[in-house]
């Protein structure tokens, strides 16, 4: 069983709040896997493995420009969240998967290719580095966090985000390019594209899937397939 | 005593870096209370703890990536029963550790600020565009060499701390750890052995000999009299001959950077010996008004700047770009000034360089190389540079051969202005003179326009005749 919800707009500290909630939830066993569907206000969030020199910007001077910054506990480097991206956060309880990181990592590169695959966009993996890329440009990116078994954080597709602000965390312009399905010339819509996503991710994960209608709120919920 | 050791977290990974101990030695954990985080591609982990009891030693430190099954550090139960890792997957783990710690650091090139070269300098430019573009900053260790670990597995920081302070060579003790590895007990019990012996054979009682189980006794092991007595007994101290630490991602970057462009252009430096004597003459006249005037000190570099972005106009080719098989020409002069970090570097740029007149190109300088200092630069402002000029002068070097700065085509390493005797009409004169080098990528531009560029910017320093800034 699987509740996938959207969220919607909504900062980024909110929604961490309900992932913790809902992390602490499914360790208790009181909730089945969840899958989140979120869209972050611009943000920009280290992992623990990044350094905040790998940040361009000051942090007043990324607040002057209306942009706001967490550092968190995921795995992964320095990332940036914003409109136009959908950011999913898969809280599952691997135990009842495979005890397995590397093969969880690709599993959710493998929703992300298959889902984009219903668009016409053929992206892949490169070796040594996580992610799904497109002709050697990343239009998603992964950064997970798991306590006892239980995922949380998970992955960010770009789908119409404005790529300039990944400017802010890119010193001298050295980093590999990020594009977006937009971009790759996909005129999905936003709606199209997470429907994409679950079906992809209820497959991967063989999960009978039940979600809640756009829009609607957490209470109604449709099952499928 | 609990081995802890890093988990297998799936079937491919094989290693995993430990980035933060929840817990400090002495602490006390519960079972399952969340003991240390570890990092395998991209995943965070908390590890809990597999037993209660209190930590007792810490033996992987955060930021290390050890092999699974590796032990990381050990609990001590309260009312202790049961280890519950094995002690030979552990010993075997620490053999396959060495060789998963990143590579050691490139040898570096001490700051050439160090060894301030002796003729007196002109007054050195700024604390502005502190250096040198591309042109691979110093690196603050001396190098190299793999931590050297006991044959009998990973020390514990604790061990191998004791064992430097109180120089003993850990060859000579043995171990009787899980798979032979050295303990502290075994490194007390090795120096009250050593202590006795000393003493006994020393005429007169000497304070060397060391009690660390009496923590009243303050003495402190003394290396250098049993050395002399005996050397054979007791070795010098090898302190660790290297210390690993991952690079930053931006050293990362500026590493794949630095080679790529090595590996696309075909770098060429060629050098010109340039007579500043008119410029060093006019930033002495106008120095002391500059600054009350602008708030900042009036250094070589915008005149460099300014003579450039000049140059560029005559030879447009040296500010294109090759992408393909197309040459694309730029139209407008953007100067990127490469400005050193204190682990890094960034190359900011005056856009339009050509449009300011040298108190704007100053003023350019001194705010993008402060804001790049505090990191309040702005994406474009590092962005769309065409030509690059780097500064080595500022820390006395007299010509250095700077890498290009991808996708641009040249850039202008400036040497530090000297007063030189030089030969002037046969007659010997003392002239202040620098060293201009353009490294140029030699697939689109021809040795010959590179000098001709290069004149024109000497020719232009040379003559300055513009007694307005």
């Amino acid at each position: 069983m699987l509740e996938i919800r959207n969220l919607g707009r909504m900062p980024y500290g909110d929604a961490l709040a309900i992932q913790k909630d809902l992390v602490e939830q499914r360790k208790q066993g009181c909730i089945p896997d969840q899958l989140l569907f979120v869209e972050h206000p611009h943000v920009i969030t280290q992992g623990r493995n990044g350094r905040a020199e790998n940040l361009l910007a000051g942090e007043a001077a990324l607040r002057s420009a209306g942009i706001d910054y967490h550092a968190t506990d995921r795995g992964g480097d320095i990332t940036y969240h914003g409109p136009g991206q959908i950011v999913g956060y898969p809280i599952l309880d691997l135990r009842e998967w495979k005890r397995d990181v590397g093969a969880y990592v690709r599993a959710i590169e493998q929703v992300i290719i298959d889902a984009l695959a219903q668009f016409e966009i053929i992206a892949g993996r490169v070796p040594g580095c996580t992610g799904v890329w497109v002709d050697g440009k990343k239009v998603a990116s992964i950064g997970i966090h798991i306590s006892r078994w239980v995922t949380s954080h998970g992955f960010a597709l770009n789908h119409t985000t404005d790529l300039r602000y990944f400017q802010y965390i890119v010193p001298c312009g050295l980093t590999k390019p990020v594009t977006s399905m937009q971009e790759l010339g996909s005129g999905a819509s936003r709606a199209q594209v997470l429907a994409a996503l679950s079906t992809s991710f209820a497959r991967q994960f063989d999960r009978q899937a039940s979600r809640d209608r756009e829009g609607a709120g957490l209470s109604y919920t449709e099952t499928y397939s | 005593m609990t081995d802890v050791v890093m988990p297998q977290m799936g079937e491919s990974i094989v290693e995993g870096t430990l980035t933060k101990w929840l817990k400090k030695p002495g602490d006390h954990v519960d079972r399952d209370e969340p003991l240390f985080e570890i990092s395998t591609d991209k995943v965070d982990t908390e590890i809990p703890s597999p037993t209660a009891g209190v930590l007792k030693e810490v033996l992987v430190e955060e930021g290390k990536t050890v092999a699974i099954s590796t032990v990381v550090g050990r609990i001590e139960e309260g009312a202790g029963n049961g280890a519950s890792a094995p002690a030979p997957a552990a010993a075997k783990a620490a053999a396959a550790a060495s060789p998963a710690q990143p590579a050691p650091k490139p040898a570096a090139a001490a700051p050439a600020a160090a060894k301030a070269p002796a003729p007196t300098p002109e007054p050195l430019p700024e604390p502005v565009a502190h250096s040198a573009g591309p042109y691979p900053i110093p690196v603050e260790e001396p190098a190299p060499a793999i931590e050297a670990e006991s044959p009998a597995g990973p020390l514990s920081p604790l061990v191998r701390k004791m064992a430097r302070e109180y120089g003993i060579d850990l060859r000579q003790v043995k171990g009787t750890g899980g798979g032979g590895r050295i303990t502290k007990q075994d490194l007390e019990a090795y120096m009250s052995a050593q202590g006795a012996r000393t003493m006994a054979q020393a005429s007169a009682p000497s304070p060397t000999a060391v009690a660390t189980t009496a923590p009243s006794t303050p003495t402190v092991y003394t290396p250098s009299a049993p050395t002399a007595q005996s050397p054979a007994i007791m070795p010098r101290a090898e302190a660790p001959r290297a210390r690993v630490e991952p690079m930053s991602v931006m050293r990362q970057r500026i590493a794949e950077h630095m080679v790529m462009s090595k590996r696309i252009s075909a770098h060429v430096t060629t050098v010109h010996k340039t007579d500043m004597t008119k410029i060093a003459k006019m930033r002495e006249r106008n120095k002391a008004e500059f600054q009350a005037r602008y708030g900042y000190s009036l250094t070589f570099l915008p005149f460099v700047a300014k003579a450039a972005a000049e140059a560029i106009r005559h030879y447009p080719i040296v500010n294109a770009s090759i992408e393909g098989s197309n040459i694309i020409y730029h139209n407008e002069i953007n100067l990127g000034i490469a400005v050193a970090l204190e682990n890094g570097l960034i190359v900011p740029v005056i856009r339009s360089a050509d449009e300011k007149n040298v108190v704007g190109l100053q003023r350019s300088i001194v705010d993008l190389s402060t804001r790049a200092r505090s990191r309040q630069l702005k994406p474009d402002e590092v962005q769309g540079g065409t030509f690059s000029i780097t500064n080595f002068g500022s820390f006395g070097s007299v010509f250095a051969t700077p890498v290009i700065n991808q996708p641009q085509v040249a850039i202008l390493g400036v040497g530090a202005v000297e007063k030189t005797p030089v030969v002037v009409d046969d007659a010997i004169a003392i002239r202040s003179v620098a060293y201009l080098a353009l490294t140029f990528d030699h697939r689109l531009i021809d040795g010959a326009l590179a000098d001709q560029f290069t004149g024109k910017v000497k020719s232009i320093l040379e003559n300055w005749s513009e007694e307005v800034l």
